[in-house]
């Protein structure tokens, strides 16, 4: 039960000015730039706008900076924020097959066609923090290399399909469901399924990606193929006839390979999980994958047994700003809410005592009878 | 999707497309809050044929990329560009689909069964009809009442199609499903929603 | 969509534009000189366009997620009307593109655009992706096979 109580609001006025100052801290102390923030927090920014499911990285910035580096918080910012903006249209499908890379490896082929291609990762570092990170030092410009072919690199899951050794993609041009437009229904389908863990908590998501490994929900996966990097941004315009180029972001996409299941008719094949995801986020595009694929349990006659093959427990708990909403409401006032509570018990020990005085005198005034 | 279509449909639009829609709104759920009030729109918006003005001017404000429209008549590529431009709405032949419907004057009333009418758990997913009809006060006098009258209120539409009162009828006891319906002629209209009881006199 | 009617030339600028810097295009554009005025007939504005991706990167569509966008329409005197849609929110290069898009429609205009804007847009964005390309290209794995004892 909620009531409405007024009072406070110098308080709240006065909370919002110091948290302003807080944020901004020591003023002998360069005020952040948006720049500096989407240059050099990167990572930060793509997370921002992979869950606050809105690309743009000067948005991600400002919500990041005015969160002050709370980034559920800044998400929130940037969900909040798309519900202002009328939606023009939809993209023609991205086509990651054409993606220029700018890290593409494999778990599954050491000799890829395309290559293994590193690019800036934090992998084969020894996870010791650098000193040179207390100043702003000069960094040295990447090295380059000629490229000697531009053809694009193959997804390895083709490469594989040629064989029909993998279940293949089944291409449609179906319209798929929107949940920010309809609300869900159980059960859904895969479509649906790959927008909420597209939008999804990180730390969810690994930790139930993470869940399946351990045997709750296992598939035995490999990762067939990671690729990060820029893909073009296609949309009709009705109004030109023909479609347009707007653009180009970065996604990361990662290919897990599962384990093989055949039917009568079927030869064994494997099977596949999907992740796609704004930005440079190859954590929870592989944690993507792994959950895509648990919660395929039905198409592949598996048991749901585990938390991560549970599609309406996944889907409920994935977005994280539904969660922190429910979790943070209960520090707002629930005095009312609270009294019922406390009369209850009160009466509750008023009935308990008197019904033990009850009990006890009962047998006395037998006994003085 | 052809590009063959006049530039006249650039024109015409909102010139300030967030007061100019935030009007049309406010008259327009005033009208559905008053059935069978007339509210005049003004000259917001300049649709093509065959969109009366009114309707123009409704579906410049409501309409937009989640709004399927339907038309009923076949002459309307210039107001469905016009359409498509200013709101994003896309058109489709689907009735059931059809968040707006652009009926034909006199339309049939035997084929609205096929607009959606909302189902149990959102009665909202229904079509809103924009029936053009010949004036709004000169015709046979109707009776209303229902929520948003007070005790009864009439209206006087000329050009209504056969059948329409008994067809709005049906609609009324669909409640709270059905559809709501504007009837529109030059810049005015009146809001006659699934609620609202008619009676020939 | 036919793609049939899709006049490339037209499609080509547009995307060249909207993949642009929006300084260099802004200095592209003024350098040009005297232009003929264009009137808005719709925006700037800024909304969202929903992303989409495909299952398994080949399978049925899903939504991805939302980006911003700027959109822009407008007319020259003479008739000519021109459109613009770009990624981010960027109301004046969203008129800037809408307004060399109406012009470029314009036979005396067309070379000119082509030459001092298109052609500069599209090497800043080829020369961009080269270096991206080859940095990455720096980065590829050499394998090679050690000796085996097995012979």
């Amino acid at each position: 039960m909620y009531v409405a109580v007024k009072g406070g609001e110098a308080a709240i006025n006065n909370a919002h000015r110091l948290m302003a100052d807080r944020r901004r801290g020591d003023r002998n102390v360069p005020g952040l730039t948006i720049e500096q923030i989407a240059g050099q927090l990167a990572l930060a920014v793509d997370r921002v706008m992979a869950e606050g499911s809105l690309y743009d990285p000067d948005l991600a910035a400002m919500a990041v900076r005015q969160a002050r580096g709370d980034l559920i918080e800044a998400i929130f910012l940037l969900r909040a924020y798309r519900t202002t903006l009328p939606r023009f249209n939809n993209s023609t499908p991205i086509d990651t097959a054409t993606m220029r890379i700018e890290r593409r490896v494999s778990a599954t082929y050491k000799d890829i066609p395309g290559g293994q291609l590193l690019g800036p990762t934090f992998d084969y570092t020894h996870r010791l923090i650098d000193p040179a990170m207390t100043e702003d030092g000069p960094v040295e410009p990447g090295h380059r290399r000629p490229v000697e072919s531009d053809a694009c690199a193959p997804r390895v899951t083709d490469i594989l399909n040629g064989e029909g050794l993998i279940e293949p993609d089944v291409f449609s041009n179906a319209e798929p469901s929107d949940l920010t437009r309809e609300p869900t229904e159980y059960p859904v389908d895969r479509d649906l399924r790959l927008q909420a863990l597209a939008r999804g908590d990180e730390g969810f998501l690994l930790a139930l990606g993470y869940s399946t490994q351990r045997g709750y929900g296992r598939t035995h996966p490999f990762v067939g193929e990671i690729r990060i990097g820029m893909v073009d941004v296609e949309i009709d315009m009705p109004e030109l006839g023909f479609a347009v180029t707007v653009g180009s972001v970065r996604v990361t996409e990662c290919q897990m390979v599962s384990q093989f299941k055949g039917s009568a008719g079927v030869k064994p094949r494997f099977t596949r999980g999907y992740g796609l995801v704004f930005g440079h986020s190859e954590r929870k595009a592989m944690a993507m994958s792994l959950v895509d694929r648990a919660l395929r349990a039905d198409e592949f006659d598996e048991q749901r047994l585990a938390p991560a093959q549970d599609e309406e427990f996944v889907l409920e708990h994935c977005d994280n700003v539904q969660s922190t909403g429910f979790v943070e409401h209960l520090k707002l006032p629930h005095y009312v809410d609270f009294q019922a509570e406390l009369d209850l018990l009160r009466q509750l020990h008023e009935d308990t005592t008197t019904a033990t005085i009850d009990d006890d005198q009962a047998p006395l005034s037998e006994a003085a009878q | 999707m052809t590009a063959q279509v006049s530039t006249q449909i650039y024109e015409g639009g909102f010139s300030d497309p967030v007061f100019g829609s935030q009007t049309v709104f406010r008259a327009v759920m005033d009208a559905m809050a008053n059935p069978g009030r007339v509210i005049d729109l003004g000259q917001l918006t300049q649709a093509p044929a065959p969109l009366e003005p009114a309707a123009g001017a409704v579906l410049a404000a409501l309409a937009d990329y989640d709004t399927p429209l339907c038309f009923e008549a076949q002459n309307n590529a210039d107001a469905a560009a016009w359409l498509t431009f200013h709101t994003g709405a896309p058109v489709t032949a689907d009735r059931a689909n059809a968040a707006f419907a652009v009926l034909v004057s006199r339309s049939a009333v035997g084929t609205w069964s096929d607009f959606a009418i909302g189902t149990s758990s959102f009665p909202d997913r229904s079509t809103t009809l924009l029936l053009p009809v010949e004036d709004l006060r000169s015709g046979k006098r109707l009776t209303l009442n229902g929520p948003g009258i007070e005790h009864a209120a009439d209206i006087a539409p000329a050009g209504l199609p056969e059948g329409f009162a008994s067809a709005m009828g049906e609609n009324a006891k669909l409640f709270p499903l059905g559809f709501d319906l504007l009837l529109v002629c030059g810049s005015e209209l009146i809001a006659l929603p699934r609620t609202t009881r008619i009676m020939e006199n | 969509m036919s793609s049939s009617i899709v006049p490339t030339k037209r499609k080509r600028m547009l995307d060249a534009f909207a993949a642009c810097d929006p300084v260099l295009l802004s200095e592209r554009y003024h350098a040009l000189g005297d232009l003929p005025a264009a009137a808005p007939v719709r925006g700037p504005e800024i909304g969202m366009i929903m992303l989409r991706g495909r299952a398994g990167g080949g399978g049925a569509p899903f939504n991805l997620g939302e980006a911003s966008v700027t959109r822009a329409s407008v007319k020259l005197a003479s008739g000519e009307v021109g459109h613009s849609l770009i990624l981010g929110r960027n109301a004046r290069k969203a008129q800037i593109v809408a307004h060399l898009d109406a012009l470029a429609q314009r036979s005396e205009w067309a070379p000119r655009i082509e030459q001092d804007v298109v052609q500069p847009a599209l090497a800043q964005r080829d020369a961009e992706r080269k270096r991206q390309a080859e940095e990455t290209e720096a980065t590829r794995v050499d394998f090679f096979t050690m000796v085996r004892g097995e012979d």
